[in-house]
């Protein structure tokens, strides 16, 4: 394994999603903010929670990084349209499975079924992430696409 | 029919205002900002502007008054019943509070109590986005509560105990002693935050936000005259002071007409450096040093932004608003057309913008601050800008669409300006201004004024060089510092702008013209007439008579618009407008300036006497 390439592409390829994301939810195209939504598990404040995931952020990228290298691997080689099909999978992941769980695991999101409280406060993404805009999922499908170019044209194999 | 203008009252938190009618009808509300696209617009257009009413079924009696010294509005309604109350607010939070509980930022809470009797409540909730050309569906969410997409990405949520319907209105009976509870929110750039409505989450907002109104109010610094007024003035200012930048916008409403169904309609959510000078003069006579000492930041930046050159208006963040454009699919409050956002006036020359800015500056100083090196080279830069174009026709005070002409208003405040620097310059806060040439220029702006701008035949100072008529900003001459109050000049002009312009007792025009026939009597004037007094051009006596008849003619919790109709005393223009609570403070301040001086004097007097007696 090439660790420091796998901590490179993560890098890389988060600072890429990140971007678009945070350009995207300026450009009033999506309210969806990972880093914000990763922070308010751990305080109540927003400010905080948006540095605070920010960070975290990072983190999940060098992890999910890892997970794209070990495709590669099982592939037999990396490259930018590679990492660009695994981002496809990995949006769908995302938002079939993770979304649709995330009132259930986030200690401060409301759910429609109990509403809001004031612990869980939240607005909750809805299917698809619907709630947070209508593009939201297109948003979601583009940012992990080009994680995974990014990931997958920065990485090589020793 | 048609909400009288005066029978509005506002809320707000410092990033935007809300207002809500007698007849408990929240008719204009635009987020995140002052200067935002509107949500709420019935204001503008009853039938297609939208709504948030909550009030008993008509016919029924309202009184309404804010909660001691802050911003937070009671209405008492007497419906046929019994009856209720609606509290309304958007709550503010200190750092802490903000760590502690849930908000988004932006959040207007309702409380409708149940006190006596009865009620049959009507809720009616209809928002239109983008100043209502935006129809978009409400969808009921279940405990989510009702959302509403207001167009780019923007989210409105209404979370309530109350059974509203999917189409967001409903019929509640309410029995004494039951109340209900609502909170209006948004978010544009991240996922909402929606607070739960519940009583003990509403109750203890209310209290906070009681409790940090009445705090900052309590370190108002003013023992005199009118002292509720100018505390609620003082609130309202604060109100209007966009919190992220310093900037005071002029009103938080577009086109409320000046004239009854006439066209003088404009987009005052912005900042205007006609009244820097006088809105610094308030917010430090009053002791808000931090307020400000954040306003005078932003207009250092914002002026440094368009160095040499002033604009007339800029927006919160002190940049070059976008243009003015009308919106014709709007009826205009009682018919006025056509609705404006954005204002024209931006790209006209008004000289007398400098000395306002120079005068504030000054203003800065004797408050004990201390420029720095970009201050005062900015302030140098308008020096020279004013000594170079002080002959130049401008748009004047007034911003009068058309032909620049040589306005003496704006021939003064050049004036003032050089005079202001020069001083500056001798007490060493200057080191590197051309006082030299500052002093030339404003020798001349002297003479030129005191042979044109005077009138023998009229026997004032008039409106513009060699004209034929006076303008009530000729009562500020006194104030700038280019003549004393009792001068003989000063008194003769005082005595023709009383005789042609004062139209009730106390209330003044700013002056006749075309564009002045139908308006009313404009309160910042008015007040001039009264601080004019107070500065030594009449008796105390004629000073506090003056200001008492225009303590009656605000609205009955206490707010002002630009304008008073003179027949029937309602207010006319943007509302409530900050810059004639900026005039009602100044006269307070000068009037206790003058009492004071009264009674130190006559303390001398009676040491004088006491030790003259053997």
């Amino acid at each position: 394994m090439n660790w420091p390439g796998i901590l490179l592409a993560g890098f890389a390829g988060t600072l890429v999603l990140t971007s678009l994301e945070s350009g995207a939810q300026q450009l009033h195209l999506t309210r969806m903010s990972l880093p914000y939504l990763l922070g308010a598990m751990f305080t109540p404040s927003r400010d905080r929670a948006k540095v605070i995931g920010f960070f975290a952020h990072l983190i999940n990228g060098q992890i999910l990084a890892l997970f794209y290298v070990a495709i590669f691997n099982a592939m037999g080689g990396s490259g930018a349209v590679r990492g660009m099909l695994i981002g496809l999978i990995h949006s769908a992941v995302v938002l079939l499975v993770v979304v649709p769980l995330l009132p259930s695991i986030h200690p401060r999101m409301a759910s429609v079924h109990q509403g809001p409280t004031e612990l869980r406060h939240i607005e909750p993404p809805g299917p698809l992430g619907l709630y947070y805009g209508v593009t939201t999922p297109v948003m979601v499908v583009l940012s992990h696409l080009a994680f995974g170019m990014v990931v997958g044209a920065l990485y090589r194999f020793e | 029919m048609t909400t009288p203008i005066q029978d509005y009252a506002i809320v707000g938190d410092g990033r935007s205002a809300a207002l809500i009618s007698r007849g408990g009808s929240l008719d204009w509300l635009c987020w995140p900002r002052f200067d935002s696209p509107s949500l709420f617009a019935a204001l503008l257009d009853e039938d297609r502007g939208g709504r948030f009413s909550i009030a008993p079924r008509r016919p029924f009696r309202s009184e309404r008054t804010y909660l001691g010294d802050t911003n937070v509005l009671r209405t008492r309604f007497s419906a046929a019943g019994g009856e209720l109350t609606l509290t309304d607010f958007m709550p503010v939070y200190t750092s802490v509070d903000a760590r502690k509980h849930p908000h988004g930022g932006h959040e207007l809470v309702r409380i409708a109590r149940c006190e006596s009797g009865q009620v049959e409540l009507e809720i009616v909730f209809d928002p239109r986005p983008e100043y209502a050309v935006l129809v978009p569906e409400i969808t009921a969410l279940g405990k989510l509560g009702l959302r509403l997409d207001a167009g780019r990405g923007r989210l409105l949520t209404l979370l309530t105990d109350a059974p509203l319907g999917p189409e967001g209105q409903a019929r509640i009976r309410m029995r004494s002693g039951e109340e209900l509870h609502f909170s209006l929110g948004y978010a544009n750039c991240a996922p909402a935050t929606l607070p739960p409505p519940t009583a003990e989450r509403c109750a203890l907002l209310l209290e906070e936000t009681l409790r940090l109104w009445r705090e900052w109010a309590s370190r108002t610094r003013y023992e005199g005259p009118a002292r509720d007024l100018v505390v609620r003035s003082a609130l309202l200012l604060k109100l209007l002071q966009y919190a992220p930048s310093g900037a005071i916008v002029a009103a938080p409403t577009t086109s409320l007409p000046e004239r009854p169904g006439g066209d003088l309609n404009w987009d005052y959510r912005f900042c205007w450096l006609r009244d820097a000078a006088l809105t610094a003069r308030a917010l430090f006579g009053l002791g808000h040093i931090a307020e400000a000492d954040t306003f005078m930041s932003w207009l250092l930046n914002a002026t440094s932004l368009s160095l040499p050159k002033l604009r007339v208006l800029y927006d919160l963040y002190g940049r070059k608003p976008a243009p003015e454009r009308e919106l014709p699919h709007l009826a205009g409050y009682g018919g006025a057309r056509p609705v404006r956002v954005g204002n024209a006036a931006m790209s006209q020359v008004q000289l007398d913008t400098y000395g306002e800015v120079v005068e504030a500056a000054a203003y800065f100083i004797r408050s004990g601050g201390v420029f720095d090196r970009s201050i005062a080279d900015l302030l140098c830069h308008f020096g020279c800008e004013v000594a170079r174009s002080w002959r130049e026709p401008d748009e004047g005070i007034w911003e009068i669409r058309g032909i620049p002409r040589h306005f003496t208003h704006s021939r003064v405040l050049c004036w003032s300006a050089l005079h202001r620097l020069c001083e500056l310059h001798e007490k060493g806060h200057l080191p590197g201004a051309p006082a030299a040439e500052f002093k030339r220029a404003r020798d001349l702006i002297r003479l030129e004024v005191e042979t044109l701008g005077w009138s023998e035949q009229l026997q004032s100072y008039t409106r513009t060089l060699a004209g034929g008529d006076v303008d009530s900003s000729l009562l500020l001459l006194p104030w700038y510092g280019y003549c004393a109050a009792d001068a003989p000049r000063m008194r003769a002009t005082w005595r023709r702008i009383h005789a042609t312009l004062e139209v009730r007792p106390g209330l003044f025009r700013r002056y006749h013209g075309e564009l002045t026939v139908g308006e009313g009597a404009f309160g910042i004037c008015s007040f001039w007439a009264a601080e004019y007094l107070a500065l030594g051009g009449g008796t105390l006596e004629e000073a506090e008579d003056h200001f008492e008849m225009l303590l009656g003619h605000a609205n009955d919790v206490g707010l002002y618009g630009e304008e008073i109709e003179p027949e029937t005393g309602g207010a006319l223009g943007n509302f409530p407008q900050a810059y004639t609570h900026v005039g009602l403070i100044n006269a307070a301040l000068s009037m206790r300036n003058r009492l004071e001086r009264g009674k130190r004097e006559a303390q001398r007097a009676r040491v004088r006497l006491a030790e003259a007696r053997p």
